[in-house]
């Protein structure tokens, strides 16, 4: 693995709603490396989920540039190279778990019998090894966005991006989720780029946390977090994981109270 | 399969089976309890047999009277099954057209809706002038007009009940429009379209008979009904609306029938 090589070069994206009345995003300069876990960390409206779906060529940047594996955004789409996991499962009713995993692949053009041997790897990778032929509806939340994850990394995508993908479990499967995604990011070497707004989340994951402050979104600062991987559960436990903890706390802190009135009145206006 | 083991996701047929008969018990009691007080009725009361026949004697006069109805009810049969098949399809094809133009929408929507609003029942003598009273076609024509609007409203809510997630997904796999159109906007719009199949069959047995009431061929089932209630025969006029109706609950069983085969996925085929 090369630390060094850059997956993702974000250089000064700017990106204006509303007839540019509410800035998303303001000359954001970022770069993630090759197997990095990236963070990004802020309360509501500071861009965060903006910023994810620029880096995935979802959302077009109103200025600036993204560099994706050393081409443009839009080319690694179309290439395939992200694999995207929302807040929600997103999975397919109509099709059953394993031909949920298997969708990408179809794209992809792979033939059945790769395509069953894969699906069949990811599904014992998220430990749903006998729920294949089972239907979406049929499986619990957590079940469900373990199927997404499963998805989203049958095609070995350069960069997985997600989006507080465990925003809407519960906190006890939200913690043995987190495990989950830390043991298959270590046994496939991907990048992932992680949106959350649970400060403990961001640092028990990733090896950086970006915090960012609203209004408009702009990076505040970026907070390497050094405890050693791999992780365990006694790791939120460590005085270092609450050094890390308040650190990234007072950064956001200290960024939220900056505010201007103007700013504030052109959201509730763009709101209307 | 053995019927007699239950697994998960597998649910067991023979005790589905059961479970779907016993649904069954409470209409068939009102049914049998509807026509027994109807016979009980007609003795008690002494109630003229042109004024209303008993029940038995309708359906004995479906037995006798087969060679002239059964080929009369297949004849209009024919002729709804055609404007069903003409009017579904064509209400398809213009929520298809507004579902991917959806600049149409605003242009066509309130016209369809006002169209709606014409009794086009009314219609029936003005159908028969344009395209020969004799013939099917004109019966057809009004089938497949009563059947178009409920297909198309219900297809087109059904393709755009998409969650901009999925779009979302499919977009960061580079899929085309083609491609999520396939694969995620008519999965989604099938349990609508199933819907509005329903009612449009039942709609076009109505407009097929309803047709023939202003004119027809003499070996269509409106035309005999109207001219047996003209000589007073109502015992066959009776039996003519049972053969209609049997023949349009047919339909209506091989919508729900092909219904289950199509989208066994569906919410209403979930074992709950």
């Amino acid at each position: 693995m090369n630390e060094a090589q850059p997956v993702v070069e974000i250089s000064s994206v700017t990106k204006t709603f509303a007839h540019g009345n509410v800035t998303a995003l303001q000359d954001i300069d970022l770069t993630f490396r090759t197997g990095e876990f990236v963070s990004l960390i802020g309360p509501s409206g500071c861009g965060k989920s903006t910023l994810l779906r620029v880096v995935g060529d979802l959302i077009e940047p109103t200025s600036g540039t993204v560099t994706v594996n050393g081409k443009p955004a839009r080319q690694a789409r179309a290439d395939r190279d992200y694999g995207i996991v929302f807040q929600d499962s997103v999975l397919f009713d109509w099709r059953t778990v394993a031909k949920n995993i298997g969708l990408p692949l179809e794209l992809l053009g792979w033939d059945r019998a790769k395509r069953k041997q894969r699906i069949d790897e990811m599904l014992d990778l998220v430990e749903l090894g006998s729920f294949g032929d089972h239907h979406p509806w049929q499986l619990s939340g957590g079940m469900q966005q373990r199927v997404s994850i499963a998805r989203a990394l049958a095609f070995e995508p350069a960069l997985l991006l997600m989006d507080e993908p465990f925003g809407a479990l519960d906190e006890m499967t939200r913690e043995r989720m987190n495990l989950e995604l830390l043991s298959i990011w270590q046994q496939l070497g991907s990048t992932v780029v992680f949106v959350t707004h649970s400060i403990s989340e961001a640092v028990f994951l990733s090896s950086r946390v970006v915090v960012m402050s609203p209004r408009p979104g702009r990076v505040a600062g970026t907070i390497d977090i050094d405890l050693p991987y791999p992780r365990a559960a006694e790791t939120r436990d460590e005085p270092h994981f609450f050094e890390l903890v308040t650190q990234v706390r007072d950064l956001l802190r200290k960024r939220g109270e900056h505010l201007l009135p103007e700013e504030e009145q052109a959201l509730a206006e763009a709101a209307e | 399969m053995s019927t007699a083991v239950v697994t998960p996701g597998a649910p067991g047929f023979g005790r589905k089976a059961a479970r779907q008969a016993g649904e069954w018990v409470p209409a068939v009691v009102v049914f049998v309890a509807g026509i027994a007080l109807w016979e009980g009725t007609i003795s008690a009361f002494h109630i003229q047999q042109f004024l209303l026949p008993r029940p038995s004697d309708i359906a004995k006069t479906c037995w006798t009277e087969r060679g002239t109805l059964w080929p009369a009810g297949w004849y209009t049969f024919k002729e709804a099954l055609g404007g069903f098949v003409i009017g579904s399809l064509a209400g398809m094809a213009a929520a298809t057209l507004v579902g991917r133009f959806q600049r149409l929408g605003p242009a066509l929507m309130p016209i369809a809706i006002a169209a709606n609003a014409v009794p086009i029942i009314a219609f029936a003598p003005i159908f028969n002038a344009w395209f020969d009273p004799l013939s099917p076609n004109s019966k057809m024509a009004i089938a497949a007009v009563l059947c178009f609007f409920p297909v198309m409203v219900n297809t087109l809510r059904g393709l755009t009940s998409v969650s901009p997630r999925q779009i979302e997904l499919m977009r960061s796999y580079a899929a085309s429009e083609l491609t999520i159109w396939r694969r995620v906007r008519v999965p989604t719009a099938l349990p609508y379209i199933f819907t509005s199949l329903k009612i449009a069959s039942v709609l076009s047995m109505i407009g097929a008979v309803v047709g023939e009431y202003f004119g027809g061929s003499t070996n269509a089932i409106g035309v005999l009904i109207r001219s047996k209630a003209q000589i007073l025969d109502f015992q066959v006029a009776w039996a003519g609306i049972l053969v209609v109706s049997l023949l349009g609950i047919a339909l209506y069983l091989a919508v729900v029938g092909s219904e289950r085969v199509v989208i066994r996925w569906a919410p209403e085929q979930r074992d709950s």
